[in-house]
């Protein structure tokens, strides 16, 4: 995992799309990015930007709603990441 | 014996009598342990229709036949009681090491009947059992209980007590033990007051024989790496403990937030497992044989202790509007010192805010703390004087639902069978809040976690929104749930195990012969005799039922804006699936089939 912490923004596509990450997947990264994407983006495209593994992601929603890696996004979307998360 | 004792304890503290009874092995089996089996006891020993602060309930500590094994997490115990708090069937779990160390002693529960003339408490040292004067421990907090007992008793020994609480009879109190862990919900704390026991501090030197050690070490070695492997067990929870889940549970626009009015809290992050970690985290905390290890120690100013978990930071936190992690561990350790659930607690005192807010509770009451939500002083103030009932104190312990029905307003307390709701709101998972409906203690999240399904992805992912399948889905959690519990396993072990893991271990353990299959019935079985215990007490399918708002006020804004919970579209299946009929009562069939009567 990356040690570095971007400088905002990142991607430099038109379309911002804000990407909240939480736990481990904080490290190095920070809590809260804009990223600057292309038109048909996808979660998958924004992972790849912050170097994130796939496999450490296993709670993927776009505006609070469950989504996958493939789905398009949109200009003001909210992307948040979370790595296995639980409790009660 | 493997796995169990065979040996139930059976106190009067009215005649100062104590007797070793045999454990009915076969009965075991078929209840499993701990919350089955005391379940059946109560419902054969007690009338349901009793007063549950009268002398006449009867108090059950109980361990399940893992207690005490090396199975992983195998160290839960189980107050089972009538609960003075909803007036159904109680069992309340805690993990720590006292369960465990009953075992030791020579016990597999722990009957306690009628009442002490003044305050006592028991001593147990294997086969030695005292019950001991406790004019000296009346009164004081938890710590100082637990150090006064591991002075005055055997070296090493272990302590489950109640705080001031519990002694004011307060339908909320909990019982600890281990000082800082919880036996929590329902009010079990005050059934212990109620009988004037203090305390029982317990020390023993026997060990759990295991039926097949080879078998064990095989299906342990299996387990140990499936809880290691598994993200939330393995990783999520030994890092961030329980409150790792308030982003998530925010994120999705579910986190009830100024007693249920909203469900999104902006400064979620500022009470968050994340920052909990970076800024007040001492150490962590393990319970007996738990390789999980969720347990947090934090400390604030001149305060430490245990916790606080997610729970208790959601209740103090966004359903209180307050954003003070700091407040909150301090408002968490004088529930663990006053033996308060912390779920009851903040909830109540959110009940409160809102009643507040509109009027019915006025400033005079109040000892110029006033309740408004985003008071953080107010959290730490009221929860002491609700410990020790103090002025408008007194009103609060009674729990949100009393409260609110004193000031005419119950529809604003956000409670089931008078439970007060934990941390999810329905609204937003379907499924979960059917569960709320439908548990037989009451609003609770720890009896069929949908969450899990619906929010985490485990075991699969389902549509939170969705009503298809969720009756059934239902059904299984809270089978399997009895199943956990009554086996003294923690259900935390279920993100990593399945029902062919548990059945596996209670094979290599006791010698039994169940299946995936036939563990989940002995599960229904649990569920099915708690129910009847519940209509025989007089609480009904009327009962089982939401809060108003939940059902007609759609949350207004975040991720899940505009759904309520549709429960009416939910509970004839699910009493369909269960084999009740569609008043909601187990059939003659259905009972006949789960062996709970026969003919």
């Amino acid at each position: 995992m990356g040690k570095k912490v971007y400088n905002l923004p990142l991607g430099g596509g038109s379309m911002k799309v804000k990407v909240k990450l939480f736990t481990t997947l904080r490290e190095g990264r920070g809590k809260e990015l804009m990223v600057e994407l292309e038109e048909g983006d996808t979660p998958q495209k924004v992972i790849d930007i912050l170097n994130i593994k796939k496999e450490d992601v296993a709670i993927l929603l776009i505006n609070g709603r469950s989504a996958e890696f493939d789905a398009k996004l949109a200009e003001g979307d909210v992307l948040s990441l979370f790595p296995p998360v639980g409790g009660g | 014996m493997y796995g169990y004792k065979g040996k139930i304890l059976r106190v009067n503290l009215k005649e100062k009598t104590t007797k070793v009874e045999e454990l009915d092995l076969e009965k075991a089996r078929k209840y499993i342990g701990g919350r089955g089996l005391s379940s059946k006891i109560l419902s054969e020993e007690i009338d349901p229709k009793v007063d549950p602060l009268s002398p006449e309930n009867k108090l059950i500590l109980t361990t399940g036949p893992l207690t005490g094994t090396p199975t992983p997490t195998g160290g839960r115990y189980m107050a089972v009681t009538k609960s003075p708090l909803t007036g159904a069937v109680a069992c309340s779990n805690s993990g720590g090491h006292w369960g465990a160390e009953l075992k030791f002693a020579g016990y597999d529960a722990i009957i306690v009947e009628d009442k002490a003339d003044s305050p006592v408490y028991i001593n147990i040292e294997d086969d030695r059992v005292e019950i001991r004067d406790a004019s000296h421990l009346w009164g004081k907090v938890v710590s100082e209980t637990t150090k006064i007992l591991e002075e005055e008793c055997a070296e090493k020994v272990k302590v489950l007590t109640i705080g001031p609480a519990g002694e004011n009879l307060s339908k909320i109190a909990s019982i600890m033990n281990d000082v800082d862990r919880a036996a929590g919900r329902s009010g079990v704390g005050a059934v212990m007051g109620s009988k004037n026991l203090k305390a029982i501090a317990v020390k023993g030197s026997s060990k759990v024989d295991v039926y097949d050690p080879d078998k064990l070490k095989e299906v342990f070695s299996k387990c140990m790496k499936k809880i290691k492997e598994n993200g939330v067990t393995g990783e999520g929870l030994p890092t961030y403990g329980t409150a790792v889940l308030v982003n998530i549970i925010n994120e999705n626009g579910i986190f009830p937030t100024n007693n249920f009015q909203t469900a999104y809290f902006e400064k979620a992050d500022d009470i968050s497992g994340e920052t909990l970690a970076e800024k007040y985290l001492v150490k962590r905390e393990a319970c007996y044989r738990c390789p999980i290890g969720c347990g947090r120690y934090c400390k604030v100013d001149d305060i430490e202790g245990g916790g606080p978990e997610y729970e208790t930071v959601w209740a103090f936190g966004a359903d209180c509007g307050v954003s003070d992690l700091e407040a909150i561990i301090k408002a968490n350790f004088w529930c663990n010192e006053m033996g308060l659930d912390t779920i009851s607690a903040g909830a109540t005192i959110a009940t409160a805010m809102e009643l507040y807010e509109k009027g019915y509770i006025k400033d005079d009451e109040l000892d110029g703390i006033p309740l408004k939500f985003g008071n953080a002083e107010a959290i730490i103030e009221w929860t002491k004087k609700m410990g020790r009932a103090e002025g408008f104190g007194a009103k609060l312990a009674e729990g949100a639902y009393r409260l609110a029905d004193m000031y005419g307003a119950p529809e604003l307390s956000m409670t089931v069978k008078k439970l007060e709701l934990p941390a999810y709101d329905p609204r937003g998972v379907q499924g979960h809040g059917l569960q709320y409906a439908t548990a037989n203690r009451g609003g609770c999240h720890v009896r069929g976690y949908l969450i899990s399904p619906e929010i985490l992805g485990l075991p699969e992912k389902l549509d939170r929104f969705s009503l298809e399948g969720k009756a059934q889905w239902v059904k299984i959690f809270q089978d399997l749930t009895a199943v956990i519990d009554s086996l003294g396993l923690c259900l935390f072990t279920s993100f990593a195990l399945n029902a062919e893991d548990y059945s596996q271990l209670f094979n290599a353990v006791c010698g039994t012969e169940y299946t995936a299959e036939t563990i989940l019935e002995a599960g229904e079985r649990i569920w099915n005799i708690e129910k009847i215990f519940n209509l025989k007490a007089g609480i009904d399918s009327s009962q089982d039922k939401l809060p108003k708002r939940l059902l007609e006020e759609p949350i207004p804004e975040g991720p899940s804006k505009g759904w309520v919970h549709k429960l009416e579209d939910l509970l004839p299946k699910y009493y369909e699936v269960r084999g009740w009929d569609e008043n909601g009562v187990p059939t003659e069939d259905r009972l006949k089939e789960l062996k709970i009567i026969t003919g």
